[in-house]
Protein backbone atom coordinates (compact mmCIF):
# COMPACT_ATOMS: atom_id res chain seq x y z
CA UNK A 1 0.00 0.00 0.00
CA UNK A 2 2.59 2.23 1.33
CA UNK A 3 4.77 1.69 -1.64
CA UNK A 4 2.24 1.60 -4.14
CA UNK A 5 1.40 5.52 -2.77
CA UNK A 6 5.08 6.31 -3.39
CA UNK A 7 5.11 5.17 -6.73
CA UNK A 8 2.30 6.88 -7.21
CA UNK A 9 3.86 10.36 -6.21
CA UNK A 10 7.13 9.84 -7.88
CA UNK A 11 5.39 9.05 -10.85
CA UNK A 12 2.95 12.37 -10.41
CA UNK A 13 6.28 14.43 -9.22
CA UNK A 14 8.28 13.39 -12.70
CA UNK A 15 4.92 14.28 -14.57
CA UNK A 16 4.35 17.83 -13.57
CA UNK A 17 8.33 18.18 -13.80
CA UNK A 18 8.03 17.20 -17.49
CA UNK A 19 5.28 19.48 -17.89
CA UNK A 20 7.30 22.30 -16.53
CA UNK A 21 10.57 21.49 -18.45
CA UNK A 22 8.53 20.15 -22.02
CA UNK A 23 6.27 23.46 -22.50
CA UNK A 24 7.39 23.12 -26.26
CA UNK A 25 4.45 21.76 -28.66
CA UNK A 26 4.99 18.35 -29.75
CA UNK A 27 7.29 19.38 -32.91
CA UNK A 28 10.08 21.62 -30.77
CA UNK A 29 10.21 18.71 -28.21
CA UNK A 30 14.05 18.11 -27.59
CA UNK A 31 14.82 19.59 -30.67
CA UNK A 32 16.62 23.29 -28.68
CA UNK A 33 20.01 23.78 -26.91
CA UNK A 34 18.12 23.63 -23.82
CA UNK A 35 15.16 21.65 -23.37
CA UNK A 36 11.79 23.91 -22.11
CA UNK A 37 13.84 27.12 -23.85
CA UNK A 38 13.84 28.51 -27.23
CA UNK A 39 17.41 30.72 -27.78
CA UNK A 40 17.03 33.51 -30.59
CA UNK A 41 20.18 35.41 -31.31
CA UNK A 42 19.81 38.85 -33.13
CA UNK A 43 22.38 41.81 -33.65
CA UNK A 44 24.91 43.44 -31.42
CA UNK A 45 23.35 45.73 -31.27
CA UNK A 46 20.08 45.45 -33.03
CA UNK A 47 18.61 48.31 -35.03
CA UNK A 48 14.97 50.01 -35.37
CA UNK A 49 12.96 49.07 -36.72
CA UNK A 50 13.84 45.57 -36.16
CA UNK A 51 14.17 45.84 -33.00
CA UNK A 52 13.44 48.75 -31.04
CA UNK A 53 15.99 50.32 -28.42
CA UNK A 54 17.94 47.55 -28.87
CA UNK A 55 15.50 45.40 -26.36
CA UNK A 56 14.68 42.29 -27.95
CA UNK A 57 13.32 41.32 -24.76
CA UNK A 58 10.24 43.86 -24.77
CA UNK A 59 8.94 42.24 -28.32
CA UNK A 60 9.09 45.58 -29.72
CA UNK A 61 10.17 45.91 -33.53
CA UNK A 62 9.09 43.87 -36.08
CA UNK A 63 11.48 40.43 -35.50
CA UNK A 64 11.48 40.99 -31.85
CA UNK A 65 7.76 40.95 -31.93
CA UNK A 66 7.95 38.02 -34.99
CA UNK A 67 10.46 36.32 -32.78
CA UNK A 68 7.91 36.01 -29.62
CA UNK A 69 4.89 35.47 -32.40
CA UNK A 70 6.69 32.01 -33.75
CA UNK A 71 7.60 31.22 -30.03
CA UNK A 72 4.32 31.57 -29.08
CA UNK A 73 3.03 29.01 -32.00
CA UNK A 74 5.87 26.33 -31.61
CA UNK A 75 4.81 26.32 -27.47
CA UNK A 76 6.95 28.52 -26.11
CA UNK A 77 5.44 31.14 -23.86
CA UNK A 78 7.45 34.74 -22.86
CA UNK A 79 9.10 33.79 -20.10
CA UNK A 80 10.60 30.40 -22.53
CA UNK A 81 12.76 32.60 -24.57
CA UNK A 82 16.15 33.27 -24.20
CA UNK A 83 17.96 35.88 -26.10
CA UNK A 84 21.80 36.21 -26.89
CA UNK A 85 23.85 38.12 -29.61
CA UNK A 86 25.78 37.06 -32.66
CA UNK A 87 27.63 39.15 -35.42
CA UNK A 88 27.25 38.12 -38.62
CA UNK A 89 30.39 36.03 -39.14
CA UNK A 90 29.35 33.83 -35.95
CA UNK A 91 25.94 33.14 -37.61
CA UNK A 92 27.66 31.83 -40.85
CA UNK A 93 30.68 29.83 -39.60
CA UNK A 94 31.32 26.13 -39.76
CA UNK A 95 30.33 24.19 -36.08
CA UNK A 96 27.89 23.94 -33.50
CA UNK A 97 25.88 27.43 -33.08
CA UNK A 98 24.94 28.88 -29.63
CA UNK A 99 21.65 29.89 -30.71
CA UNK A 100 18.32 27.91 -32.03
CA UNK A 101 17.68 30.53 -35.02
CA UNK A 102 19.09 33.71 -35.51
CA UNK A 103 16.87 36.71 -36.50
CA UNK A 104 18.95 39.90 -37.76
CA UNK A 105 18.07 40.70 -41.63
CA UNK A 106 19.46 37.68 -43.05
CA UNK A 107 19.01 37.89 -46.86
CA UNK A 108 18.14 34.22 -48.08
CA UNK A 109 20.94 33.30 -50.93
CA UNK A 110 21.55 29.73 -52.33
CA UNK A 111 25.29 30.14 -51.60
CA UNK A 112 24.38 30.82 -47.95
CA UNK A 113 22.11 28.40 -47.57
CA UNK A 114 24.96 25.72 -48.28
CA UNK A 115 26.75 26.15 -44.80
CA UNK A 116 23.70 26.86 -42.84
CA UNK A 117 20.08 26.08 -42.81
CA UNK A 118 17.52 29.04 -43.63
CA UNK A 119 14.19 29.05 -41.92
CA UNK A 120 10.83 29.95 -44.77
CA UNK A 121 11.28 33.49 -45.25
CA UNK A 122 9.42 35.91 -43.01
CA UNK A 123 9.27 39.14 -44.82
CA UNK A 124 10.24 40.25 -48.75
CA UNK A 125 11.57 43.68 -48.83
CA UNK A 126 11.39 46.19 -51.55
CA UNK A 127 14.89 48.23 -52.24
CA UNK A 128 15.25 51.80 -51.62
CA UNK A 129 17.81 54.72 -52.67
CA UNK A 130 18.89 56.91 -50.23
CA UNK A 131 20.26 60.14 -51.13
CA UNK A 132 20.91 63.36 -50.01
CA UNK A 133 17.99 66.20 -49.91
CA UNK A 134 20.72 68.19 -51.95
CA UNK A 135 20.65 65.70 -54.63
CA UNK A 136 17.14 66.10 -55.35
CA UNK A 137 16.62 69.60 -55.38
CA UNK A 138 19.82 69.60 -58.04
CA UNK A 139 17.06 68.18 -59.97
CA UNK A 140 18.05 64.28 -59.46
CA UNK A 141 14.98 62.00 -60.87
CA UNK A 142 13.88 58.46 -59.97
CA UNK A 143 14.77 57.31 -63.45
CA UNK A 144 17.66 54.31 -64.20
CA UNK A 145 19.33 56.12 -66.40
CA UNK A 146 19.86 59.38 -63.98
CA UNK A 147 21.37 56.48 -61.51
CA UNK A 148 24.18 55.16 -63.22
CA UNK A 149 26.61 58.23 -63.22
CA UNK A 150 26.25 58.65 -58.98
CA UNK A 151 29.00 57.39 -57.07
CA UNK A 152 27.59 54.72 -54.59
CA UNK A 153 27.62 53.02 -51.57
CA UNK A 154 26.61 49.60 -49.92
CA UNK A 155 27.12 48.20 -47.11
CA UNK A 156 29.76 44.71 -47.94
CA UNK A 157 27.93 41.88 -46.05
CA UNK A 158 24.38 42.61 -48.06
CA UNK A 159 23.29 41.72 -51.23
CA UNK A 160 22.76 45.30 -51.89
CA UNK A 161 25.78 45.24 -54.08
CA UNK A 162 24.87 42.62 -55.93
CA UNK A 163 21.52 44.52 -56.60
CA UNK A 164 23.55 47.43 -57.10
CA UNK A 165 25.94 46.16 -59.81
CA UNK A 166 22.88 44.17 -61.30
CA UNK A 167 19.97 46.73 -61.38
CA UNK A 168 21.93 50.03 -62.39
CA UNK A 169 25.24 49.05 -63.47
CA UNK A 170 26.65 52.57 -61.98
CA UNK A 171 29.73 54.12 -64.26
CA UNK A 172 32.14 54.41 -61.29
CA UNK A 173 33.08 51.38 -58.63
CA UNK A 174 31.03 51.48 -55.94
CA UNK A 175 32.94 52.07 -52.35
CA UNK A 176 32.30 48.87 -49.69
CA UNK A 177 31.69 49.49 -45.64
CA UNK A 178 31.38 47.56 -42.78
CA UNK A 179 27.87 48.43 -41.73
CA UNK A 180 25.04 51.35 -42.79
CA UNK A 181 26.36 53.69 -39.61
CA UNK A 182 29.60 54.20 -42.09
CA UNK A 183 27.22 54.23 -45.69
CA UNK A 184 25.75 57.09 -43.38
CA UNK A 185 28.63 58.51 -42.18
CA UNK A 186 29.97 58.70 -45.83
CA UNK A 187 27.19 60.43 -47.39
CA UNK A 188 27.36 62.56 -44.91
CA UNK A 189 30.82 63.71 -45.68
CA UNK A 190 29.45 63.64 -49.74
CA UNK A 191 32.05 60.98 -50.74
CA UNK A 192 28.91 58.49 -52.14
CA UNK A 193 25.68 60.02 -53.52
CA UNK A 194 23.45 57.33 -53.57
CA UNK A 195 23.06 54.02 -51.41
CA UNK A 196 20.84 50.95 -51.23
CA UNK A 197 19.13 49.51 -48.80
CA UNK A 198 15.94 47.08 -47.78
CA UNK A 199 13.15 49.62 -47.39
CA UNK A 200 13.06 49.60 -43.77
CA UNK A 201 16.15 50.28 -43.39
CA UNK A 202 16.38 53.14 -45.88
CA UNK A 203 13.66 54.49 -43.73
CA UNK A 204 15.27 54.92 -40.36
CA UNK A 205 18.44 56.08 -42.22
CA UNK A 206 16.73 59.12 -43.84
CA UNK A 207 14.44 59.62 -40.52
CA UNK A 208 17.35 59.24 -38.06
CA UNK A 209 20.67 58.91 -39.24
CA UNK A 210 21.51 61.46 -41.84
CA UNK A 211 20.86 65.13 -41.45
CA UNK A 212 19.31 66.10 -44.56
CA UNK A 213 18.99 62.12 -46.00
CA UNK A 214 15.77 61.76 -48.75
CA UNK A 215 14.72 58.31 -50.50
CA UNK A 216 14.83 59.05 -54.19
CA UNK A 217 12.51 56.25 -55.03
CA UNK A 218 12.15 52.30 -54.72
CA UNK A 219 12.11 49.56 -56.96
CA UNK A 220 9.25 47.62 -57.61
CA UNK A 221 9.36 44.11 -56.62
CA UNK A 222 8.65 42.80 -60.00
CA UNK A 223 12.25 45.25 -61.07
CA UNK A 224 13.88 43.30 -58.46
CA UNK A 225 15.49 39.98 -59.82
CA UNK A 226 14.79 38.17 -56.99
CA UNK A 227 13.30 40.45 -54.07
CA UNK A 228 15.10 40.50 -51.33
CA UNK A 229 13.79 37.69 -48.40
CA UNK A 230 14.81 37.60 -44.84
CA UNK A 231 14.88 34.43 -43.16
CA UNK A 232 16.18 32.94 -40.05
CA UNK A 233 19.35 31.06 -40.07
CA UNK A 234 19.30 27.53 -37.95
CA UNK A 235 22.66 25.36 -37.88
CA UNK A 236 22.98 23.41 -40.99
CA UNK A 237 20.53 20.23 -40.61
CA UNK A 238 18.99 21.63 -37.84
CA UNK A 239 15.30 19.23 -37.34
CA UNK A 240 13.97 22.19 -35.48
CA UNK A 241 13.84 24.00 -38.89
CA UNK A 242 10.55 22.20 -39.33
CA UNK A 243 9.20 23.78 -36.70
CA UNK A 244 9.96 27.38 -37.16
CA UNK A 245 8.57 26.86 -40.56
CA UNK A 246 5.46 24.95 -40.08
CA UNK A 247 4.68 28.45 -37.65
CA UNK A 248 5.57 30.97 -39.86
CA UNK A 249 3.61 29.34 -42.53
CA UNK A 250 0.61 29.30 -39.52
CA UNK A 251 1.60 32.89 -39.13
CA UNK A 252 1.13 33.38 -42.86
CA UNK A 253 -2.39 31.75 -43.24
CA UNK A 254 -4.06 33.41 -40.40
CA UNK A 255 -2.61 36.64 -41.22
CA UNK A 256 -0.54 37.13 -38.10
CA UNK A 257 2.64 38.04 -39.87
CA UNK A 258 0.92 40.35 -41.89
CA UNK A 259 0.00 42.16 -39.32
CA UNK A 260 3.07 42.52 -36.90
CA UNK A 261 4.52 43.97 -40.66
CA UNK A 262 1.58 46.23 -40.64
CA UNK A 263 2.59 47.51 -37.00
CA UNK A 264 6.14 47.72 -37.07
CA UNK A 265 6.60 48.01 -40.96
CA UNK A 266 4.07 50.64 -41.95
CA UNK A 267 3.58 51.40 -45.49
CA UNK A 268 6.41 52.83 -46.57
CA UNK A 269 4.15 56.66 -48.39
CA UNK A 270 5.53 58.72 -50.20
CA UNK A 271 8.85 56.62 -51.32
CA UNK A 272 8.28 56.88 -55.64
CA UNK A 273 8.76 53.93 -57.78
CA UNK A 274 11.71 54.03 -60.05
CA UNK A 275 11.61 54.07 -63.89
CA UNK B 1 53.81 19.49 -38.56
CA UNK B 2 53.33 16.17 -40.07
CA UNK B 3 51.13 15.42 -36.73
CA UNK B 4 49.03 18.68 -37.88
CA UNK B 5 48.62 17.29 -41.34
CA UNK B 6 47.64 14.22 -39.78
CA UNK B 7 45.37 15.21 -36.81
CA UNK B 8 43.32 17.74 -38.38
CA UNK B 9 41.76 15.92 -41.04
CA UNK B 10 40.58 13.42 -38.25
CA UNK B 11 38.78 15.90 -36.49
CA UNK B 12 34.72 15.45 -36.44
CA UNK B 13 34.52 19.05 -38.35
CA UNK B 14 37.15 18.79 -40.88
CA UNK B 15 34.77 18.21 -43.61
CA UNK B 16 32.72 21.19 -42.62
CA UNK B 17 36.19 23.03 -42.28
CA UNK B 18 37.59 21.86 -45.37
CA UNK B 19 34.78 23.39 -47.12
CA UNK B 20 34.06 26.48 -45.70
CA UNK B 21 38.04 27.16 -45.82
CA UNK B 22 39.78 25.67 -48.40
CA UNK B 23 37.20 25.32 -50.78
CA UNK B 24 39.23 25.04 -54.02
CA UNK B 25 36.25 25.59 -56.51
CA UNK B 26 35.75 28.95 -54.63
CA UNK B 27 39.23 29.55 -54.79
CA UNK B 28 39.85 29.12 -58.50
CA UNK B 29 36.67 31.72 -58.95
CA UNK B 30 37.45 34.16 -56.47
CA UNK B 31 40.90 34.82 -57.05
CA UNK B 32 41.41 36.64 -60.07
CA UNK B 33 38.70 39.31 -58.82
CA UNK B 34 41.16 39.24 -55.71
CA UNK B 35 44.84 40.06 -57.30
CA UNK B 36 42.85 43.40 -59.32
CA UNK B 37 41.51 44.48 -55.86
CA UNK B 38 45.18 43.73 -54.24
CA UNK B 39 46.74 45.81 -56.95
CA UNK B 40 44.88 48.94 -55.35
CA UNK B 41 46.80 48.04 -51.93
CA UNK B 42 50.09 48.07 -54.19
CA UNK B 43 49.73 51.58 -55.50
CA UNK B 44 48.29 52.73 -51.67
CA UNK B 45 51.68 51.39 -50.71
CA UNK B 46 53.72 52.48 -53.32
CA UNK B 47 52.62 56.34 -52.83
CA UNK B 48 52.68 56.02 -49.21
CA UNK B 49 56.06 54.68 -48.63
CA UNK B 50 58.27 57.56 -49.70
CA UNK B 51 55.54 60.05 -48.11
CA UNK B 52 56.30 58.19 -44.38
CA UNK B 53 60.53 58.42 -45.33
CA UNK B 54 60.43 61.99 -45.95
CA UNK B 55 58.04 62.75 -42.94
CA UNK B 56 59.48 60.52 -40.39
CA UNK B 57 63.10 61.76 -41.46
CA UNK B 58 61.89 65.41 -40.89
CA UNK B 59 59.99 64.52 -37.00
CA UNK B 60 63.04 62.14 -36.31
CA UNK B 61 64.99 65.63 -37.12
CA UNK B 62 62.71 68.12 -35.10
CA UNK B 63 63.20 65.65 -32.19
CA UNK B 64 67.03 65.46 -32.31
CA UNK B 65 67.22 69.71 -32.75
CA UNK B 66 69.91 70.68 -30.08
CA UNK B 67 69.44 75.11 -29.97
CA UNK B 68 66.78 76.57 -27.17
CA UNK B 69 65.58 78.31 -29.66
CA UNK B 70 64.42 75.56 -31.71
CA UNK B 71 62.00 74.32 -28.60
CA UNK B 72 59.24 74.29 -30.01
CA UNK B 73 60.08 72.28 -32.72
CA UNK B 74 61.30 69.92 -30.07
CA UNK B 75 57.57 69.91 -28.84
CA UNK B 76 55.94 69.21 -31.44
CA UNK B 77 58.33 66.46 -32.45
CA UNK B 78 57.61 64.82 -28.96
CA UNK B 79 53.91 65.49 -29.22
CA UNK B 80 53.40 63.88 -32.89
CA UNK B 81 55.37 60.75 -32.35
CA UNK B 82 53.32 60.62 -28.35
CA UNK B 83 49.63 61.11 -30.11
CA UNK B 84 50.13 59.07 -33.71
CA UNK B 85 52.09 56.38 -32.04
CA UNK B 86 49.67 56.00 -29.50
CA UNK B 87 46.49 56.06 -31.27
CA UNK B 88 45.66 52.93 -33.59
CA UNK B 89 46.13 53.30 -36.95
CA UNK B 90 42.34 52.14 -37.79
CA UNK B 91 41.16 55.10 -35.28
CA UNK B 92 43.52 57.40 -37.22
CA UNK B 93 41.78 56.45 -40.02
CA UNK B 94 38.23 57.05 -39.34
CA UNK B 95 38.77 60.12 -37.70
CA UNK B 96 40.65 61.54 -40.39
CA UNK B 97 39.17 59.37 -43.12
CA UNK B 98 35.48 60.47 -42.63
CA UNK B 99 36.12 63.30 -40.39
CA UNK B 100 37.91 65.48 -42.49
CA UNK B 101 36.34 65.06 -45.89
CA UNK B 102 32.94 65.61 -43.31
CA UNK B 103 34.10 69.20 -42.77
CA UNK B 104 32.61 70.30 -46.33
CA UNK B 105 35.83 69.32 -48.77
CA UNK B 106 34.70 69.51 -52.68
CA UNK B 107 35.13 66.92 -54.46
CA UNK B 108 37.70 65.35 -55.70
CA UNK B 109 39.37 66.77 -52.08
CA UNK B 110 36.97 64.39 -49.92
CA UNK B 111 38.03 60.88 -51.85
CA UNK B 112 38.53 58.72 -49.01
CA UNK B 113 41.77 57.47 -50.64
CA UNK B 114 43.56 60.78 -50.00
CA UNK B 115 42.65 61.15 -46.72
CA UNK B 116 43.14 57.37 -45.78
CA UNK B 117 46.64 57.90 -47.26
CA UNK B 118 47.12 60.54 -44.70
CA UNK B 119 45.99 58.80 -41.65
CA UNK B 120 48.65 55.81 -42.96
CA UNK B 121 51.32 58.17 -43.68
CA UNK B 122 50.72 60.18 -40.05
CA UNK B 123 50.67 57.16 -38.17
CA UNK B 124 53.84 55.20 -40.02
CA UNK B 125 55.93 58.57 -39.81
CA UNK B 126 55.78 58.47 -36.43
CA UNK B 127 56.81 54.52 -35.56
CA UNK B 128 59.91 55.59 -38.76
CA UNK B 129 60.69 59.02 -37.13
CA UNK B 130 61.68 57.18 -33.60
CA UNK B 131 63.58 53.99 -35.42
CA UNK B 132 65.38 56.97 -37.51
CA UNK B 133 66.17 58.86 -33.99
CA UNK B 134 67.36 55.42 -32.50
CA UNK B 135 69.87 55.09 -35.48
CA UNK B 136 71.13 58.99 -35.09
CA UNK B 137 71.55 58.75 -31.57
CA UNK B 138 73.24 55.71 -32.22
CA UNK B 139 76.17 57.53 -33.57
CA UNK B 140 78.78 58.08 -31.13
CA UNK B 141 78.64 62.02 -30.33
CA UNK B 142 82.36 62.26 -30.99
CA UNK B 143 81.56 61.80 -34.41
CA UNK B 144 79.55 64.94 -34.63
CA UNK B 145 82.89 66.68 -32.62
CA UNK B 146 84.76 65.83 -34.78
CA UNK B 147 83.36 67.21 -37.82
CA UNK B 148 82.45 70.08 -36.09
CA UNK B 149 86.00 70.21 -35.62
CA UNK B 150 87.04 69.95 -39.36
CA UNK B 151 85.26 73.25 -40.25
CA UNK B 152 81.52 71.57 -41.14
CA UNK B 153 78.75 73.47 -40.06
CA UNK B 154 76.31 71.92 -37.75
CA UNK B 155 73.75 70.88 -40.65
CA UNK B 156 76.39 69.39 -43.00
CA UNK B 157 77.82 66.99 -40.02
CA UNK B 158 74.18 65.81 -39.99
CA UNK B 159 73.86 65.68 -43.46
CA UNK B 160 76.84 63.94 -44.39
CA UNK B 161 78.27 62.29 -41.49
CA UNK B 162 75.66 61.22 -39.10
CA UNK B 163 72.59 60.67 -41.25
CA UNK B 164 74.25 58.25 -43.58
CA UNK B 165 75.67 55.92 -40.75
CA UNK B 166 72.30 56.14 -39.05
CA UNK B 167 69.83 55.53 -42.01
CA UNK B 168 71.98 52.67 -42.77
CA UNK B 169 71.93 51.24 -39.16
CA UNK B 170 68.04 51.18 -39.35
CA UNK B 171 67.48 49.93 -42.79
CA UNK B 172 66.35 46.23 -41.14
CA UNK B 173 64.39 47.88 -38.67
CA UNK B 174 62.82 50.10 -41.22
CA UNK B 175 61.68 46.99 -43.58
CA UNK B 176 59.74 45.82 -40.42
CA UNK B 177 57.94 48.96 -40.59
CA UNK B 178 57.36 48.27 -44.58
CA UNK B 179 55.98 44.50 -44.20
CA UNK B 180 53.62 45.94 -41.46
CA UNK B 181 52.41 49.06 -43.87
CA UNK B 182 51.85 46.46 -47.08
CA UNK B 183 49.53 44.52 -44.43
CA UNK B 184 47.59 48.01 -42.80
CA UNK B 185 46.70 49.53 -46.04
CA UNK B 186 44.09 47.10 -46.06
CA UNK B 187 43.16 48.70 -43.04
CA UNK B 188 42.02 51.65 -45.45
CA UNK B 189 39.11 49.32 -46.68
CA UNK B 190 36.81 50.94 -43.59
CA UNK B 191 36.50 54.07 -45.34
CA UNK B 192 35.39 52.51 -48.53
CA UNK B 193 38.12 51.13 -51.15
CA UNK B 194 37.53 47.84 -52.54
CA UNK B 195 40.54 46.60 -51.39
CA UNK B 196 41.78 42.79 -51.43
CA UNK B 197 40.32 42.51 -47.82
CA UNK B 198 37.05 44.05 -48.73
CA UNK B 199 36.72 41.98 -51.80
CA UNK B 200 37.34 38.86 -50.07
CA UNK B 201 34.78 40.16 -47.58
CA UNK B 202 32.28 40.98 -50.09
CA UNK B 203 33.04 37.08 -51.63
CA UNK B 204 32.31 35.79 -48.26
CA UNK B 205 29.21 37.33 -47.35
CA UNK B 206 28.04 36.18 -51.18
CA UNK B 207 29.22 33.10 -50.88
CA UNK B 208 29.27 32.34 -47.58
CA UNK B 209 32.52 30.56 -47.31
CA UNK B 210 35.73 31.74 -46.11
CA UNK B 211 38.25 30.68 -48.46
CA UNK B 212 38.28 33.92 -49.98
CA UNK B 213 40.34 35.06 -47.13
CA UNK B 214 42.56 32.39 -47.46
CA UNK B 215 42.94 33.08 -51.03
CA UNK B 216 43.89 36.91 -50.19
CA UNK B 217 46.23 35.74 -47.28
CA UNK B 218 48.24 33.67 -49.81
CA UNK B 219 48.31 36.80 -51.89
CA UNK B 220 49.82 38.44 -49.37
CA UNK B 221 52.22 36.43 -48.07
CA UNK B 222 53.82 36.26 -51.93
CA UNK B 223 54.23 39.38 -51.40
CA UNK B 224 55.21 40.25 -47.61
CA UNK B 225 57.41 36.85 -47.88
CA UNK B 226 60.21 38.03 -50.02
CA UNK B 227 60.35 40.97 -48.46
CA UNK B 228 60.71 39.50 -45.16
CA UNK B 229 63.47 36.96 -46.18
CA UNK B 230 65.48 40.36 -47.70
CA UNK B 231 65.25 42.64 -44.47
CA UNK B 232 66.77 38.95 -43.22
CA UNK B 233 69.46 38.76 -45.60
CA UNK B 234 70.04 43.14 -44.98
CA UNK B 235 70.24 42.01 -40.85
CA UNK B 236 72.49 39.38 -41.78
CA UNK B 237 74.91 40.90 -43.78
CA UNK B 238 74.82 44.08 -40.95
CA UNK B 239 75.88 41.57 -38.49
CA UNK B 240 78.65 40.43 -40.49
CA UNK B 241 79.94 44.08 -41.37
CA UNK B 242 80.08 44.95 -37.39
CA UNK B 243 81.90 41.30 -36.39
Amino acid sequence: MLKSLSIALLTGGMLAMASSAYAANACSTGKTLTDGTLTIATGNPAYYPWVIDDKPEAGKGFEAAVAYALAAKMGFDKGAVKWTRTSFDEAIQPGAKDFDFNMQQFSITEDRDKVVDFSAPYYSSAMAVLVLMKSIEDGLKPELSALKDLKWGAVATTTALPAVMGLIKPASDPLLYDDTANVAEAMKANQIDAALFDLPTALYLSAVVVDGGALLGQFPADRTDKPDQFGAILAEGNPLKECVDAALAEMKADGSLAKIEAEWLQEATGVPLIK
Amino acid sequence: MLALVILVPMAPGWSRVKDSFFNWEIFVRTTPRLLEAFLLDVAIFAWSAPLIAVIGLLIALCRGVRSPSLFPLRMFGAAYVDIFRGVPVILVIYLIGFGIPGLGLPRPWNSPYIWGTVALVLTYSAYVAEILRSGIESIHPSQRSAAICLGLSERDAMRYVILPQAIRRVVPANMNMFIALQKDVALLSVIGPVEILRQAGVFKSLLANFTPYVAAAAIFLALTIPATRYADYLMNRQRNVRS
